[in-house]
């Protein structure tokens, strides 16, 4: 995507920034990552008035130039940085009129760069309503920038702001806002010197930020640093009196140029709707009705679409087996490529519903809310307030939840709720409960009215959210955090949702998961689709032939024998070999060999544990009637005791193995696209695999 | 009101106003100061979290919540 010209649109969060991007690309954007952090770099195109089309980039909400967290960390560098390729040849100010005092901070501060600058005054119908009168061609006239007051959420004077930006000079017109060479005297000059830069603000921003600006050389950086010290230059004091300065500059422009109306001001609407919803009851029970509704609608309404999904697979191999000669083509077409390829397709409603209430969430201001009331219980255990939501995503699926961090700001608690949300219950999770606890745990009533069963269940699903928040406390103290834990929120008014802009959530959410993770889905569904089919050269052979021989064909029907061929086939592939090697691993958590198989090919996805259950255990049963994975579970007996495979130990031994343990390849291959390395789901993997391991372990040798 | 005198934020009830006099923490004074918390501005208490913390403020015309702690660094004058 490129541009006759670049924009970037900088402002405040919730100043409808992104609303105006939106407005002005409609779907011409791409989403990228800037290198090095996990926040979306939006870039699109629009094209202006006079013919030039423009390339606009969104920068993440910042209420400074100088960064409290990674992600506003982007802003200056790009606007300091000449040889970016999103390096502005203009910047358009996006500001909310109606807290036009804060807004202009960033203003002032991006102006002192000296890049062509306008300002975009969003939300002037809020200031209207509060009876605030802006004097904008006075105000445009003292800053010297042109001001187009627009509507991003009506659309409104969206051509005029185009008009701006082709009319907007190559050479920076702005005034001066402050004195910046008076804040650090001397030093300023010696940086500008020194480094060749021409803006003294630049330099000064240098002298504060320098450690952290990648595109700075060693030697630049060092030598910045060496004239710190010889002006004895302190960061922080500098820093407190320029943001003064700032204000007392804006204070001044505003004087004469907004008129508060004068009087008591009644309650706002936001305060009385926040009097209900952050209200010490109402707001805990609105919550978790919230919530429930979600979490109702990710596994209700996605069920029916899911469901069209896998049998448009069903549909889609049969197709193929029809129509291509069976071979080993086929096979991995059908078996390897289109069940990966199903596997990632079936996501898809799980995500657009999960980020639909997640944008109405963040959209009407109910979010910040959350966070709100939830900071408290949340911090004591390493988690943020916002880590609520994708916690209890987790319980419909992992992979939307993960996907949903990106709201947390903070780098540590983003990572944490990200370690610890595969650790909730997931729907997958749920036929291996099922099927296991029919087996062993007795349908029986207590006192008249309690399942047992029922408990079981619901005993599985307090385990993996205690263990979830256990991790996270422990988390706490092993994460380094790489910014200051700040609190200090805006409470925006609250808003109706924009649906369009929800509908362009769920679009870009889907995309980005199908398109980044689901290369790494179908490639792991293919390695295992080859440790399942092929096996150590000769054996399959052998097999093939036996099954072929007059006396099986004559002593069973087709279905029979295609059952009892492709479980042998399975034992003897890589995965039961490696089945049959990793026994002696398994057997003190009460496993054998045949689970291990299933442990191996459900690492696809937890709930292909049944069908692998299915298919291994038909043979071990001497009728070979085809009977229901429980009937074969429950006849299933180690060959050398006698004894049933699932007892009531082995079977909650391999439930909380499968609580636990990192059994779901779409998770890892999000967590490696939320985080941008193999780290991370790494150390995931292998901290979720050793707890599964010693939990079971425990677990057996307790109900043994 | 005699009371509020040199008063931490993080003391006042729902519903008082107080004026910021100083900060005792530098670094949290820079990004409460960018966030328009600055020496002479007028706060208001709106409410506090259904657990007691974080709390609601209102300052230069929008709400701002944080935490007691981070609060306690504003000093207020009558």
């Amino acid at each position: 995507m490129s541009g006759d010209l670049k924009v970037a649109l900088v402002g405040n969060p919730n100043t409808g920034k992104s609303t105006l991007f939106n407005v002005l690309t409609g779907l011409n954007q791409k989403i990228g990552n800037f290198p090095g952090v996990t926040v979306d770099k939006k870039t699109g195109t629009c094209k202006l008035p006079d013919g030039r089309s423009a390339l606009i980039v969104d920068l993440p909400g910042t209420y400074s130039l100088y960064p409290k967290s990674k992600d506003e960390s982007i802003v200056f560098e790009i606007l300091a940085d000449k040889s970016n390729p999103v390096h502005p040849d203009i910047i358009v100010i996006v500001s909310d009129a109606s807290n036009l005092k804060r807004n202009l901070l960033l203003y002032t501060q991006v102006a002192d760069l000296k890049i062509p600058v306008l300002i975009a005054l969003n939300m002037m119908d809020l200031t209207k309503k509060a009876g605030t009168h802006i004097d904008i061609d006075s105000l445009s006239l003292k800053l010297g920038v042109q001001i187009v007051p627009v509507s991003a959420r009506q659309g409104e004077n969206i051509d005029k702001l185009k008009e701006a930006i082709s009319f907007t000079s190559v050479v920076p017109l702005q005034h001066d806002t402050i004195e910046v060479k008076e804040l650090a005297p001397g030093l300023i000059s010696k940086i500008q010197e020194e480094l060749h830069l021409d803006k003294p603000y630049t330099a000064l921003q240098f002298a504060h930020q320098h450690e952290n600006l990648r595109f700075l050389s060693k030697q630049e950086s060092d030598r910045v640093e060496e004239i710190e010290q010889e002006f004895s230059f302190h960061s922080q004091k500098a820093q407190a009196a320029e943001t003064i300065a700032r204000y007392h500059f804006i204070n001044g422009l505003l004087s004469d140029t907004v008129k508060y109306k004068a009087g008591v001001e009644a309650e706002t609407f936001s305060n009385k709707i926040d009097r209900v919803l952050t209200h010490k009851i109402w707001g805990f029970f609105i919550f978790f009705a919230v919530l429930f509704l979600i979490f109702q609608s990710i596994f209700a309404w996605s069920e029916y679409p899911m469901s069209l999904i896998e049998a448009l697979f069903v549909w889609l191999t049969e197709l193929v087996h029809k129509l291509l000669p069976a071979g080993v083509f086929t096979a991995l077409l059908t078996d390897g490529i289109l069940a990966g390829l199903s596997g990632v397709l079936v996501f898809i409603p799980q995500i657009a519903i999960l980020f639909a209430f997640i944008s109405i969430l963040e959209d009407t201001g109910y979010m910040s809310r959350v966070t709100f009331m939830m900071d408290k219980i949340m911090r004591k255990v390493g988690l943020n307030g916002k880590s609520v939501v994708p916690m209890i995503g987790g319980l419909a699926c992992a992979v939307p939840a993960i996907m949903s961090t990106r709201n947390i700001g903070n780098w540590k608690d983003r990572m944490i709720t990200i370690m610890v949300t595969p650790l909730v219950s997931c729907s997958a999770r749920l036929p291996i409960y099922t099927v296991l606890i029919s087996l062993v745990v007795p349908d029986k009533k207590v006192a008249g009215l309690i399942n047992m069963q029922g408990i079981a269940l619901m005993a599985m699903y307090v385990l993996s959210i205690t263990m979830a928040i256990f991790v996270a406390w422990v988390m706490k103290y092993l994460l380094k955090a790489r910014e200051k834990g700040y609190f200090i929120m805006e409470l925006p008014v609250y808003r109706l949702p924009r649906w369009d802009n929800v509908l362009l959530t769920m679009y870009e959410k889907v995309k980005t998961f199908v398109f980044e993770a689901g290369k790494i889905i179908i490639a792991i569904s293919i390695v295992l689709w080859v440790l399942a089919t092929y096996g150590p050269p000769g054996k399959h052979a052998e097999i093939e032939k036996k099954y072929r021989s007059a006396a099986y064909v004559n002593k069973y029907n087709t279905e029979e024998l295609n059952l009892h061929r492709s479980s042998e086939m399975l034992e003897t592939s890589y995965a039961g070999v490696i089945g049959k090697v990793i026994e002696p691993v398994i057997k003190p958590l009460g496993y054998d060999w045949k689970i291990g198989i299933a442990l191996i090919t459900s690492f696809a996805a937890r709930e292909v544990f049944v069908g692998t259950m299915a298919t291994i255990y038909s043979v071990s049963n001497d009728d070979a009637h085809i009977s229901s994975v429980g009937e074969k579970m429950h006849q299933a007996r180690n060959p050398e005791t006698g004894l049933p495979v699932f007892t009531l130990a082995s079977s909650f031994s391999l439930m909380v193995f499968y609580a636990f343990a990192m059994q779901c390849m779409s998770t890892l291959a999000v967590v490696y696209r939320e985080t941008k390395s193999w780290k991370w789901p790494l150390i995931q993997f292998v901290y979720m695999t050793a707890l599964a391991y010693i939990a079971s372990l425990i677990v057996y040798n307790l109900l043994k | 009101m005699e009371s509020l005198k040199n008063m931490k934020l993080s003391q006042l009830k729902p519903g008082q106003t107080g004026i910021i006099k100083e900060f005792t923490d530098l670094e949290m004074s820079i990004k409460l100061m960018e966030m328009g918390c600055l020496p002479g501005e007028s706060i208001c208490v709106e409410r506090f979290a259904p657990l007691g913390d974080p709390m609601a403020i209102t300052v230069s015309g929008y709400q701002l919540s944080l935490r007691k702690l981070e609060a306690s660094t504003i000093i207020l004058h009558k």
